[in-house]
């Protein structure tokens, strides 16, 4: 069945993919972000490749102020049946210059953890009183253990994961599904010159789309992508602190 | 948020030649129109899925532009079945998207994993070229950012000239930002395909002549190691897209599916010996006499991109890579011309694995474009240093003295003079480059070797 969904950061590299899966699925999309002029032309391309109808809306993650009414103008979009909502945005800056400088550490903070309680508290409440509809929320692998090379990106996502695990918490007898997707490295301009792309431990956008998608249909809990990730970071995790300390991680 | 351009050690299809790069790769047009080599001192060039084989689509110590992440489709016209769409969707996705409404490529060429961009700026041609001409016989315009930051909208009829130079003129006017192309209406997925072996070169080039009216697609599978009496013995391939009552009634159950299967991966470079004289051999005699004459009903997958069918199939020829090798010869010609290619191969013993004929029509007004009436042959050689590059001298001047040309999407290695001999417009397109990028900021290792643009200091 058709569903209606909204995509917050549907600009990203991993939410496009997501949004042309959905697309093909037949949902009714509703594209968030702050690039107006980048999401007309996805929701154009969406409607060429699907035939179906994608909406765009502009969004801001820093201005928290307004997402309450953001989110009732996102409900009223589609008739007061919103059915999904698909948090995507993020972003991460070099550990080293946000150790230096703190208006990196804090834009991520707000970008990746603030504005993800700000947007999906007014967002559960409604699903809520409705007793429908699922949340799924982009966090990453990188939030599982703190790592001297990129903690501060990832203990936002560290609290985006416990953030979204309350939330299921809170949801699980109100046929509300909140789904966490830890993805590995992808290959999406967040990483690009970062990463060796060609690594086989870098996966496309469009690999992860395809778990997101499933673990959405499914109503999961929480998933890695792709899958591997959950044995290299249960091994991670698992090294004890005075033997991580000596690895360059 | 890294604007981040790595170096990175980048080739072509062929892996040879590869060079140190800095890449870039925009994932939104208002990034790509912001990026930093076209404002500030430096050099670039675009780049799709790097499937031109030699160097066309890198930049020693300079810039390279992946185009893949700008791959939205615009909008479609049912009546007219003109598709817009960015320059860096690939033809593999045209085909997911638009097969199964019953439309296909009107040009494709032998495999279906390169961008729209890179099938304009090389002007791409297939098996229908005798017939339907190259890419550009269906592009109705494209929109073009130039070296001055501009945006041009280039056809038949608005920047008239900036256009026949755009096509086939291998990234070196600017980077195409989306263009129009019409597709093809077709009834189903299928083509219907006679083969017909020739047992040599003469019997080839008259299967060509005598099924270029009748079949809209063509082409030859030329076993390059046969010698005397049988030189030149090919297996030829002519088909026609198939109507519903063509199909088996399994076929008929999915007319219109575009794809079949998974392709296999081929995980790392094989040994530089993998493909010697003798496996060639044997691969080459046991194709011949694997075909029998007669007609089968394919689906477009297999007929059309025989090779999409391994992931990564350039790392059979190892980590020194290969050179391919594709000149085009005039009718009048080219019998002659093959003739002698052929004998300088056979003597040279060299391998080429996989060689295909072809024929042309009639060339188009695309100033660098390469086909041109007569029979093209395509080669893979793979790299084996000196020797490799002695034998294509001697290929070249046959080319030369026969007045063909090489194919710059193929070239890896020829010289300025081979180059200027084949192409007599290069001096109305080098002024018009001169005037949309005066200070030659579009520019790869291919078009610095060739002169086609100034060396660097
Ligand atoms: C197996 C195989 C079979 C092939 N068969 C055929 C065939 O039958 N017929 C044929 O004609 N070719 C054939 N080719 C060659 C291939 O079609 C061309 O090289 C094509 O240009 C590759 O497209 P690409 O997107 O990979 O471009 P790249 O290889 O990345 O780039 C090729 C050129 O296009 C330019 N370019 C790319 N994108 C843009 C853009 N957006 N704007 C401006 N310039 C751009 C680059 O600067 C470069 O000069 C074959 C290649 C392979 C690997
Ligand atoms: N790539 C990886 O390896 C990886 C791994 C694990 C998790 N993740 C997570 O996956 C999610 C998607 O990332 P990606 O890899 O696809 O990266 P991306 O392409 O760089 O996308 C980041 C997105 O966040 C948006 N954004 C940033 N700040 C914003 C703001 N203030 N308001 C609105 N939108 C804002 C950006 O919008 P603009 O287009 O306007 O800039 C962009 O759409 C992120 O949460 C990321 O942390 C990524």
């Amino acid at each position: 069945m058709s569903q209606n969904v909204l995509i917050l950061g549907a600009t990203s590299g991993i939410a496009r993919a997501v949004v042309r899966r959905l697309a093909r699925d037949g949902d009714c999309l509703l594209l968030a972000g702050r690039n107006e002029e980048e999401l007309k032309r996805i929701a154009n391309d969406v409607h060429v490749r699907a035939e179906c109808r994608a909406d765009t809306i502009c969004f801001d993650a820093l201005a928290t102020d307004e997402h309450a009414a953001f989110v009732e103008q996102c409900i009223a979009h589609f008739d007061d049946q919103l059915d999904g909502v698909i948090l995507c945005h993020g972003t991460m800056f070099d550990q080293a210059e946000a150790q230096n400088d703190f208006a990196l550490a804090q834009q991520m903070i707000q970008t990746n953890y603030t504005s993800a309680v700000s947007i999906l508290e007014p967002v559960a409440t409604y699903m809520q009183a409705r007793k429908q509809g699922y949340i799924c929320g982009i966090s990453s692998v990188a939030g599982d253990r703190g790592r001297q090379s990129n903690y501060i990106y990832g203990s936002t996502k560290a609290a985006l994961t416990t953030y979204l695990a309350g939330l299921r918490h809170r949801m699980a007898n109100e046929n509300v599904q909140v789904i966490t997707i830890k993805p590995g490295i992808v290959d999406t301009p967040m990483t690009f010159g970062v990463v060796d792309r060609n690594s086989p431990l870098v996966a496309t956008p469009d690999r992860i789309a395809q778990d997101v998608v499933r673990a959405i249909r499914r109503g999961s809990p929480t998933i890695y992508t792709p899958w591997f990730w959950r044995c290299i970071m249960t091994i991670i995790r698992a090294v004890p602190e005075r033997l991580f300390w000596r690895t360059k991680l | 948020m890294c604007t981040n351009a790595p170096t990175i050690l980048l080739g072509g299809w062929g892996n040879y030649p590869l060079a140190e790069c800095r890449l870039h790769r925009p994932g939104t047009l208002a990034t790509l129109k912001k990026i930093s080599p076209l404002h500030e001192n430096g050099h670039l060039i675009a780049r799709g899925l790097g499937r031109s084989y030699g160097d066309p689509a890198i930049n020693a110590s300079h810039n390279v532009v992946l185009t893949d992440a700008l791959d939205n489709l615009i909008h479609f016209d049912r009546d007219s079945h003109i598709v817009e769409a960015q320059a860096g969707v690939s033809l593999q996705t045209l085909l997911d998207v638009f097969m199964p409404r019953g439309y296909f490529l009107p040009v494709t060429p032998g495999t279906k994993f390169v961008t729209l961009g890179g099938a304009i700026a090389a002007d791409v041609h297939g098996k229908n070229h005798h017939r339907d001409g190259s890419m550009v016989s269906f592009i109705i315009d494209l929109q073009l950012l130039t070296a001055s930051g501009e945006v041009l909208i280039c056809s038949r009829d608005e920047n008239r000239e900036v256009f026949w130079a755009t096509v086939g003129g291998m990234g070196l006017t600017g980077i195409i930002l989306s263009a129009r192309l019409k597709l093809l209406p077709v009834a189903t997925a299928y083509v219907t395909v006679d083969y017909h072996k020739a047992a040599n070169l003469d019997e080839a080039l008259e299967q060509f002549d005598t099924g270029d009216a009748q079949y809209q697609y063509s082409v030859a599978w030329i076993d390059c190691l046969a010698s005397g009496a049988s030189m030149g013995r090919s297996v030829i391939m002519q088909g026609n897209h198939a109507t519903m009552n063509d199909l088996s009634e399994r076929q008929r159950e999915n007319p219109l599916a575009p794809r079949r299967g998974r392709a296999l991966p081929m995980p790392c470079h094989a040994p530089g010996w993998a493909l010697n004289p003798l496996s060639v051999k044997l691969f080459n005699a046991a194709f011949y006499r694997k075909h029998k004459n007669g007609r089968k009903v394919e689906h477009y997958d297999p007929f059309f991109y025989p090779l999409d069918g391994v992931n990564d199939w350039n790392r059979l020829y190892g980590r020194r890579g290969l050179i391919q090798y594709q000149p085009v010869l005039p009718r009048e010609t080219s019998r002659t011309a093959l003739v002698a290619l052929l004998e300088l191969l056979t003597r040279s013993k060299r391998a080429s694995f996989l060689a295909v004929l072809k024929s042309y029509g009639p060339q188009n007004d695309g100033m660098l474009s390469f086909p041109l009436a007569g029979h093209t042959l395509a080669l893979d050689l793979p790299y084996t240093g000196r020797a490799l590059l002695e034998l294509i001298e001697a290929m070249d001047r046959i080319v030369l003295e026969h007045g063909g040309r090489l194919y710059l999407a193929k070239d890896a290695c020829m010289s300025r003079a081979t180059f200027e001999a084949g192409y007599p417009r290069l001096a109305e397109f080098k002024q018009l480059c001169r005037q949309l990028d005066p200070r030659g900021k579009f520019s790869s290792s291919q078009s610095r070797r060739l002169g086609i643009t100034e060396a660097i200091a």
